[in-house]
């Protein structure tokens, strides 16, 4: 075990798929030279070559689009795109090709790439740098989609990605990077727990708590505080977003009958409404109460001086946890 | 302003081969036997064009992008590829696919409805059709970096039209092809027309001029003229090979017939223009040339026109022939790994086709209820 920041843990994970294969090829702005805007990719270039560790042009089309070509060549790519809000103008390579390649050729082509996504706020950055647009990305059929919250997984999930014949769109929380955990580099990513499975992170009884990526953090900090008060709550990590883990999810709420969902992207049409969505079709009678939201507003990600307002924090979590217990909260007495 | 290039020319449309002493050399091996087999490729285009066009409007093939016109572009630059290059095309390249050998029931397939595309890319080596204007030029040039890192020397060509040349993927395809110096040869087929729209509309410019603001040299051949497209194929092909990096074609043609099956060209482009076209007709222009030679003979021209019909039998009986998919087969490869979400849908909508007794009755639009 090592103790390492978040960015070390990715490092050190493309670090082991570079060695590993040698057709992985990582490709990005920055990536190379400087080692990435925030350092993810740093010396890598300098180990593995110009070659494996590519500069490119700024032009994130042209960037996935390449990939696609490397791909059709037996390469395995690792993209990465700077910032969430840059991912746009690859937005169409990604969605008509990569997402759609193995099933227009009918299994011929494998698209074995891996999008890497700085996500997510907190960072007190201007526009574009702090957006949540993996919603766009699971209503696409043909790609997966997680999203890690602590260093271990960091460093398993992007080997994972890297190893799987599907694309995969990974979202790293970028405000997360620094944090330091526990990492154990000598876990075989091929035997790790799946990367498609969910995680209970906090075991509890009177509500589950679903969060990824970013929030993971603060929903096991709301279990904690909750807990003081008495309230048992379970806090999973889904880790995957498409597909989610409904079995995890359904198992936790067969028990604690009560589902808050929270997560930094808008509330309307994104994840939350998802889960809430399958999970009441699953299973329904054991819900004693309408699921719960806790998300960022259906705004524009606001500037950096009111972001907190826009990002669910512990208090605003805390605050949906007592609505589906049907404590006093800050709605009570309205209806629906 | 635009150079006003003249076209790289070897036959006149009148059919005189005329001396280009930069041109000659790549096609001297070129002689009788060549281009009898030319004249016989391009009217086997044509007849495949032909019959694919009445298949659709037979309401065999939902859809057709007819390339009539643009034979000799197709034939002149797939013919000069080496089997290990690879191509990336566009939907109306099925002359490019004829000259790669890919089997003539899987260029239907697609517009028959059957599958999203019709053969396996590697079998071939070219890509199955991008129907995404430019979208392919990216992945030509990223399959041309592959070869880079691999050492090897084949060449990643890509075909477009003039007006994918507007589009953002086809502009950061040449800034990355250069700036890698990738073994990509971007091939413009001009034929005039995207859908209404006129070239004029596309570029202020000559389009093969706009390739050396990338730094990419560029070449502009004459489009109908078969021996013209092989020879600046083959220039082009072995730069790339010798590590000269991309090249960029533009083959002057024309767009003989509609879009696809589906338009009606009458509505916004003069019969006149068709006319002057007609007059450079690429096949007309071999048949000329083999006259002129003393090589259209009966025997040439029998042979040539039972390869044509016996093509066209076995597209036909091909195309009618292919059986329909299966209802559960649209969700087949949607992944390559199981997935939860999927493999649920798929069981549930097993399940309720199942609940019909009879599957194929669940299929119907009214339902069978």
């Amino acid at each position: 075990m090592t103790q390492m920041t978040f960015a070390r843990a990715i490092n050190s994970g493309l670090r082991k798929s570079l060695e590993n294969d040698p057709k992985v090829i990582l490709m990005g702005e920055d990536i190379g030279t400087l080692g990435g805007v925030f350092r993810v990719t740093d010396g890598l270039q300098k180990d593995f070559g110009t070659h494996r560790v590519v500069d490119t042009p700024l032009a994130e089309s042209a960037i996935m689009g390449t990939a696609v070509g490397l791909a059709y060549r037996g390469y395995r790519p690792v993209v990465e795109i700077q910032f969430d809000g840059f991912i746009y103008p690859a937005f169409d390579q990604i969605v008509s090709q990569v997402a759609k390649l193995h099933y227009r050729t009918q299994g011929a082509v494998k698209m074995p790439i891996t999008i890497r996504v700085p996500f997510g706020g907190g960072i007190g950055s201007p526009e574009h740098h702090s957006e949540s647009p993996e919603a766009y990305f699971t209503h696409t059929s043909g790609l997966r989609v997680v999203s890690v919250s602590n260093p271990q997984d960091a460093h398993t999930v992007i080997q994972q990605a890297i190893l799987s014949d599907d694309p995969v769109l990974y979202f790293e929380p970028k405000r997360r990077y620094h944090d330091k955990g526990e990492v154990d580099e000598g876990i075989d990513p091929r035997t790790a727990l799946p990367m498609d499975s969910a995680r209970v992170v906090t075991e509890g009884t009177d509500v589950t708590l679903v969060a990824y990526g970013p929030l993971v953090k603060t929903a096991k900090d709301a279990a904690t505080a909750a807990a003081d008060e008495g309230i048992s709550i379970e806090v999973i990590d889904l880790r995957s977003l498409a597909p989610v883990d409904y079995a995890t999810v359904e198992a936790s709420v067969r028990k604690t009958g009560r589902l808050v969902v929270t997560h930094e992207a808008g509330q309307s049409g994104g994840l939350g409404a998802e889960v809430a969505a399958s999970i009441t079709e699953r299973c329904f009678y054991h819900l004693e109460t309408a699921p719960v939201r806790i998300t960022g507003f259906d705004i524009p990600y606001p500037y950096s001086k009111l972001e907190m307002h826009h990002l669910p924090g512990l208090d605003r979590i805390l605050d949906g946890v007592d609505r589906a217990l049907g404590r006093p909260n800050s709605l009570s007495g309205l209806e629906g | 302003m635009s150079t006003d290039r003249n076209l790289i020319q070897l036959v006149t449309p009148a059919g005189e081969r005329i001396s280009h002493p930069e041109f000659d050399p790549w096609v001297k091996d070129i002689g009788d036997e060549q281009l009898c087999s030319l004249y016989e490729d391009l009217t086997v285009i044509r007849r495949i064009d032909v019959e694919a066009t009445a298949l659709q409007r037979q309401g065999e093939l939902g859809l057709w992008p007819p390339l009539l016109g643009q034979e000799a572009a197709q034939v002149g630059s797939g013919r000069a590829l080496r089997e290990d290059d690879f191509v990336f095309s566009s939907y109306r390249e099925n002359g490019v696919a004829y000259c790669r050998g890919v089997d003539l029931t899987d260029i239907t397939r697609v517009w028959r409805g059957t599958a999203s595309s019709g053969w396996d890319p590697y079998s071939v080596n070219m890509a199955t059709p991008q129907i995404i204007i430019g979208a392919q030029t990216l992945h030509a040039t990223g399959y041309a970096m592959g070869i880079q890192n691999d050492g090897a020397d084949s060449v990643a060509v890509t075909y477009f039209g003039d007006g994918a040349t507007s589009e953002g993927d086809v502009n950061e395809a040449m800034v990355f092809a250069a700036s890698f110096q990738a073994p990509v040869v971007f091939f413009c087929s001009n034929n005039h027309w995207a859908i209404s729209e006129p070239v004029r509309l596309q570029s202020h410019i000559q389009i093969a001029d706009r390739a050396s603001g990338f730094g990419i040299p560029s070449l502009r051949v004459d489009g109908n003229d078969v021996l013209a497209v092989m020879a600046a194929t083959r220039v082009a092909l072995d730069r790339a090979r010798h590590g000269g990096g991309p090249t960029f074609i533009e083959a002057v043609t024309y767009r003989m017939g509609p879009h696809t099956t589906a338009d009606d060209p009458t509505r916004y482009r003069d019969a006149n223009e068709l006319e002057d076209w007609a007059a450079k007709d690429p096949i007309l222009r071999v048949k000329a040339l083999l006259e002129r030679k003393g090589l259209l003979t009966d025997e040439v021209q029998q042979h040539v026109h039972n390869k044509a019909e016996s093509v066209a039998r076995e597209l036909r009986s091909g195309c009618i022939g292919m059986p329909d998919p299966e209802p559960m087969d649209i969700f087949k490869h949607v992944y390559s790994e199981p997935n939860s979400w999927l493999d649920r849908q798929q069981d549930h909508y097993a399940r309720y086709l199942a609940s019909f007794g009879d599957p194929a009755g669940a299929t119907s639009e009214e339902g069978a209820r």
